[in-house]
């Protein structure tokens, strides 16, 4: 007797069975895997850009456009580390951000390209593992203009950019991303949440202009930029949480900026009163004073897999300075662990200036 | 019976602060519509500081542009932690104000508010909105029809839009608050007497119908029938309150100083008052107004029967003059306390009783504060003002005194005598100038010989004066060398007293490997200024000396020990085989930017406003032991009130600096062209490189890195001579100039160690920003540099391209790299900055290094370095093995023979 044959989920429906059944692995750093590659200049132009106006090394998400093949590898081995979901390489992909190379008027291709890149080296991996299912988080990444800090100390109520601006630069990034066919969108690395409100906002319009079919999950992850517990814009992870729980996010985490065992216990108070599934990808070790990160996979998932041990995590994966081997060390830490249980959020009116004020 | 009114029940009643809300607070709509801003921000931090746990900003006025104008103070507040750690209620009848408002909100904030006023689909439309901006909304009691004001009518529109809210509009219940509308009593007519008690029912109905939503509403319109009578609007504030928490009011918009105690209202009011508000009988409002009247008459009018009010900052100018001089000291205030002084002078006997009396207690009061961490170094440096300014007041007394009876003299004897020295070779002083007045601040004898003072005149006098201790300080290394020889002098001439080691370079692991050995009465290592006072004391107690001298030699073994093991596991590359995994570039390809002009330009003076943008204040704060990261540091919940006040206090001496030019910034930039042979650059007169104007020598990283990371050098970003390319290295030497030092010392003779060290501080921070911007412009001379957005790639720590290394420190630590570089920039004609004989820089308030411009160069440590490359090193500079290890010692990676 043969078993019934079910079609395959969907997208989202896969991606929240995958999460209910165990801890799910993230990618980690592109930047550092392409710094490998050690491409210059003419490497960045390709053919498309030979004669653009500005130099463009190191605008790495143009490579998705310009070396696809070699994008599409660095995720390749991300999927054979163990990653279940890789991020799309667009982490600077927005108007506002490309301006600094006046390629404004390819960020559409950049994310289409980037998507397309993300998608390929998924569907590779699932041929070779049938069975297994492949993600792609469409990366939005925190923009180089903020909207709540000045950066002019003599102006503190000036910004260089306006709510617009940011909602408007978001929104191209976004459409452009679920066209290319990403499975959730990944706004990470807020280091001011108010940049990442307008997102969120984007986000939500992108969604109600396309129609209810057009949803996809929204995770959400902060950088505690230092050991006093905020973020760059001032904000503890209570407060940040509490301002972005609004968008329901289908998971709120903590990224970049620190190693695993100086985001200790924010990953703790996260995980105690976030009601959507938790994640967490650290550098690879704090970078010393020289930016180089230097923690060892073996040291990274120890400290991860206990974490996961204490059933503060669903989400794990790596962040600057982390590679395919310190992805494969962290699944192999996170392997059998329980998945963080949801807690039940009990209605209360929640609001947050820098702290979090709760009204019980 | 305790009372539940706001001051009590602040766990679960939240006040919203009132008086940023142009409609009611008249000080707030004059300095909205004059532009002061500063005022703004006053008044809204007096609410918070004051106990208002959300603040309802409004600013809808004719004359004012509400759009921009809630952009404006919602920017200025976001800077301002103090304020922003509350949550905001953006508050306006315009739409396109809540709107504008809700896009500054990095937190969770209210709207207020919205309102089924033009029909469904708008309210629908709105609320939406405000659930996709993220924020809760106060919902009025309003409708198509208008206001309401009955019971019955408040809760049938709030009901509606509960329903609304919940069900098309997928609103959260809990972040709905309803304001039923708190309508004027008191007013003469009839229909209104009823409007308290309408409010409390209507809040007890919709708390218990409709689950999760909140009460709020805006108290003040209760009593605007008592205008100009403070007295009983807050005696009726006051009752409103406590009858409609007990109905399940959650949140008012009130005035957050100026709250009061039901139980407290005086009996009399309390009665007419309760009257009005719960319409008990028919003439309540004319006997209040009555009562109102009388008490106004009566001159009652400031000072309030209902309030709890804040203590006046003055009141404690009314304790006796040892009370004053105590809370001058505790507080670090200096503008009455040469009145005091004098005052106390001619109540005593003798100066010297008030300075061993008042003085000394106060003192003792802020060590102990300092020392249990209550209170903060800057605090502790305005109380030695205070002090200072005491004393120095009453010393022409004593000298008179002493002239008088000569042999009746007598000193406060202090605990004990301490000298202190910056060694040889170093000019940096700050911290041992913030150890010095600690010690003061805790009666020790200080003896400062100041900065450079060699080995044999901090001997001299500490023999001479019989000190109790020696203290050296350092910033530099080669200033470690230079303690190691005090230490071993010390030996030889036989001293017994102990010897502190402190300063930037410094660390417990040096003193405990390299001075400690060399002198064995003891050398102890202070971290920093609030240690020092519990090291001295214990090491001059006969009773606590010997255990602590115990604990701390165990403390030094067990460091060596780990030192000796460390050094002995992780064994470092051999020069060749660390050469051997140098990055290697495509030379023929790399960009290498010519700059605009080659040899040396200088800029002189740099005028200050142009460098202040450039300061980073982070390491400001180190200065004075505050830890954290700059801005965050102005809201730590330890540290952040005394932060913020330095932090005030500097932008005042930094205007002072900026507008009488008492600094005076120089700066010299050049570049030249060069290339790399080997690992050292050498440095041509022209571009046809024939001949040698200079040589760089570099040194290497040896520590074994894992694969695909590489062994740096500073000559790899060069382009090597057998490359055929010419590259170019540039050079830049800056100072805040001889003003530092001449401002620092003229406040320390007005007794102001505070602003001394303010300024010394400020100096080092004009000098690192002066180095940040002259290498903004060297990349522009460059070309690359042009077009870069620096602010924000700074302040997400991506880099420029290009570096700016400095000899002295990791990347490339010897110090003796800097006369070459001076001589090729001829820095001292241009800028005035002198080399010592360590090499330090003089003024202090200097910065030099290098420039190199290679796409793929970034600051890396040397670190440890062994002893192939050293002879290799020796022999390129033509120097001796010997004198490289003195110069290197805390980069040896073995001990030198």
């Amino acid at each position: 007797m043969s078993p019934p044959t079910l079609p395959p989920p969907g997208a989202e429906d896969a991606l929240r069975l995958l999460f209910a059944s165990r801890i799910v692995l993230l990618d980690g750093a592109m930047g550092s895997m392409i710094q490998q590659l050690g491409f210059k200049e003419p490497d960045f132009r390709g053919t498309r850009f030979q004669d653009h106006p500005h130099d463009v090394q190191g605008n790495n998400d143009l490579l998705s456009l310009t070396q696809p093949e070699a994008i599409e590898k660095i995720h390749r081995d991300y999927f054979a580390a163990g990653s279940d979901i890789v991020e799309t390489n667009t982490f600077s992909a927005t108007r506002i951000a490309q301006a600094d190379y006046r390629l404004e008027a390819a960020v559409r291709d950049l994310n289409l390209a980037a998507a397309g890149c993300a998608r390929r080296a998924a569907q590779s991996a699932e041929r070779l593992t049938p069975g297994r299912r492949c993600f792609v988080a469409g990366a939005i990444g925190p923009l180089n203009r903020t909207l709540s800090l000045s950066p002019d100390v003599n102006r503190p109520d000036y910004r260089a950019v306006t709510w617009e601006q940011v909602v408007s630069a978001y929104t191209e990034q976004v459409e452009a991303l679920l066209d290319g066919g990403v499975d959730t969108l990944l706004v990470e690395t807020i280091f001011d949440t108010l940049n990442a409100k307008a997102a969120l906002f984007a986000i939500e319009q992108v969604f109600e202009a396309r129609g209810r079919d057009s949803r996809v999950p929204v995770m959400v992850s902060v950088t505690i930029t230092d050991g006093s517990g905020r973020t760059l814009s001032g904000q503890t992870i209570g407060a940040f949480y509490q301002s972005v729980a609004h968008a329901k996010p289908f998971s709120v985490g903590i990224n970049c900026a620190l190693g695993a065992e100086a985001m200790r216990p924010y990953v703790e108070e996260l995980s105690q009163i976030a009601a959507c599934y938790t994640s967490c990808y650290p550098n690879a070790g704090l970078p010393n004073a020289f930016g180089e990160y230097d923690e060892s996979p073996a040291d990274m998932a120890r400290v991860l897999g206990e974490f996961a041990a204490r059933g503060w995590v669903n989400l794990v994966g790596g962040c600057c300075g982390s590679t395919p081997d310190h992805i494969a060390a962290i699944a192999q830490a996170v392997r059998g662990r329980r998945p963080r249980t949801v807690p039940a959020a009990r209605p209360a009116l929640r609001l947050s200036g820098l702290e979090p004020l709760v009204v019980t | 019976m305790s009372s539940p009114a706001p001051s009590s029940a602040a766990t679960s009643f939240l006040i919203i602060g009132e008086r940023t809300n142009i409609t009611g607070s008249p000080k707030f709509a004059k300095a909205v519509k004059a532009g002061d801003w500063d005022a703004c921000l006053a008044i809204a931090r007096q609410q918070v500081e004051s106990g208002a746990n959300i603040l309802d900003i409004n600013v809808d006025e004719a004359l004012v542009d509400g759009e921009a104008t809630m952009v404006k103070f919602l920017n200025l507040i976001a800077a301002e932690p103090e304020i922003s750690r509350v949550p905001i209620m953006v508050d306006s009848s315009k739409w396109s104000v809540l709107e504008k408002g809700m896009q500054c909100l990095q937190g969770k904030g209210i709207v207020n508010s919205i309102s089924l006023k033009d029909g469904e689909d708008e309210f629908l439309r709105r609320a939406r909105l405000v659930r996709r901006y993220g924020a809760a909304a106060v919902v009025m009691a309003f409708d198509e029809q208008g206001q309401a004001a009955t019971r019955d009518d408040k809760v049938r529109i709030c009901t509606r839009a509960y329903e609304l809210l919940t069900r098309r509009a997928e609103f959260p219940p809990e972040d709905i608050i309803f304001d039923p509308n708190i309508l004027t009593v008191a007013t003469g007519i009839e229909e209104h007497n009823n409007y308290a008690v309408d409010f409390f029912e209507a809040t007890a109905l919709l708390k218990r119908q409709l689950p999760h939503a909140r009460v709020s509403g805006g108290v003040s319109n209760v009593s605007f029938s008592f205008r100009g009578n403070n007295p009983v609007r807050e005696a009726i504030h006051t009752a409103f309150l406590y009858h409609a928490i007990k109905a399940g009011l959650d949140m008012a918009i009130v005035n957050a100083g100026m709250l009061g105690v039901y139980d407290e209202i005086e009996p009399a009011l309390r009665g007419l008052v309760d009257d009005v508000l719960l319409n008990r009988r028919p003439d309540a409002t004319e006997r209040l107004v009555k009562h109102a009247d009388e008490l106004k008459a009566g001159g009652a009018g400031k000072s309030s029967t209902a309030g709890v009010r804040p203590a006046a900052d003055e009141t404690w100018r009314e304790g006796t003059v040892e009370e004053r001089l105590k809370h001058a000291l505790v507080k670090g205030i200096d503008i009455h306390v040469e009145a005091d002084t004098e005052e106390a002078r001619k109540q005593y006997a003798r100066p010297l009783d008030i300075i061993e009396g008042p003085l000394m207690d106060g003192m003792r009061v802020v060590g102990d504060l300092f020392g249990a961490g209550k209170m903060f170094l800057p605090q502790v440096v305005k109380s030695a003002r205070v002090m200072k300014k005491s004393v120095a007041y009453l010393t022409p007394f004593m000298e008179e005194e002493k002239r008088r009876e000569i042999a009746a003299g007598g000193s406060a004897r202090p605990n004990g005598k301490i000298l202190l020295a910056t060694v040889k070779g170093d000019v940096h002083d700050i911290g041992k100038n913030i150890v010095g007045i600690v010690l003061a601040c805790n009666n020790y004898e200080v003896i400062d010989l100041g900065v450079m003072v060699p080995a044999e005149k901090i001997l001299g006098t500490a023999r001479e004066r019989q000190v109790d201790a020696v203290g050296l300080s350092g910033l530099i290394t080669p200033s470690l060398d230079e303690m190691v020889h005090v230490a071993r002098e010390m030996s030889r001439q036989e001293f017994t007293v102990p010897l502190l080691i402190g300063g930037a370079t410094t660390s417990a692991v040096h003193t405990a490997v390299r001075v400690a050995p060399e002198y064995a009465p003891g050398v102890v290592h202070v971290l920093d200024a609030s240690r020092v006072v519990n090291v001295v004391s214990a090491l001059l107690s006969p009773a606590q000396k010997p255990e602590f001298m115990a604990e701390v030699a165990a403390r030094q073994e067990r460091s060596r020990t780990e030192f000796n093991t460390r050094q002995t596991r992780r064994p470092l590359l051999s020069l060749a085989d660390a050469r051997a995994r140098k990055p290697v570039y495509d030379w023929a390809n790399i960009d290498i930017p010519r700059p605009e002009f080659l040899g040396p330009r200088v800029f002189s003076p740099v005028p200050l406003t142009e460098i202040v943008p450039f300061i980073d204040w982070g390491p400001f704060f180190s200065a004075w032991e505050l830890h954290g990261r700059f801005p965050d540091i102005l809201k730590d919940p330890a540290v952040g009130t005394e932060a913020t006040k330095l932090f005030n206090d500097a932008q005042a001496l930094l205007e002072r600096i900026v507008a009488e030019q008492l600094f005076t910034a120089r700066a010299v930039v050049g570049f030249w062209p060069a290339n790399a042979i080997g690992d050292s650059i050498e440095v041509y007169a022209n571009e046809q490189r024939s001949s040698v104007v200079a040589r760089f020598h570099c040194l290497r990283q040896q520590l074994e890195k894992p694969a695909g990371q590489f062994n740096h050098c500073l000559a790899d970003f060069v382009a090597p001579r057998a490359s055929n390319r010419i590259d170019y290295v540039g050079g830049f030497a800056v100072t805040s100039g001889p003003g530092v030092e001449a401002t620092a010392a003229e406040f320390r003779k007005r007794h102001d160690d505070y602003s001394a060290i303010m300024s010394q501080a400020l100096g080092d921070r004009l000098a690192e920003a002066l180095a940040e911007l002259m290498h903004k412009r060297a990349r522009d001379f460059c070309g690359y540099g042009r077009g870069e957005n620096l602010s924000l790639h700074e302040m997400i720590r991506e880099k420029y391209r290009g570096i700016r290394p400095a000899p002295g420190y990791p990347a490339c630590p010897d110090h003796t790299e800097k006369p070459p570089l001076f001589a090729l920039l001829g820095a001292e004609a241009a800028t005035g900055i002198t080399l010592t004989e360590s090499n330090a820089m003089r003024p202090g308030s200097s910065v030099s290094g290098h420039y190199f411009n290679h796409p793929d160069s970034k600051y890396f440590a040397v670190g440890k370095i062994g002893r192939d490359q050293v002879e290799d090193y020796a022999a390129r500079k033509g120097m001796t093995i010997v004198e490289v290890e003195r110069w290197l010692g805390p980069y040896l990676d073995y001990r030198p023979a």
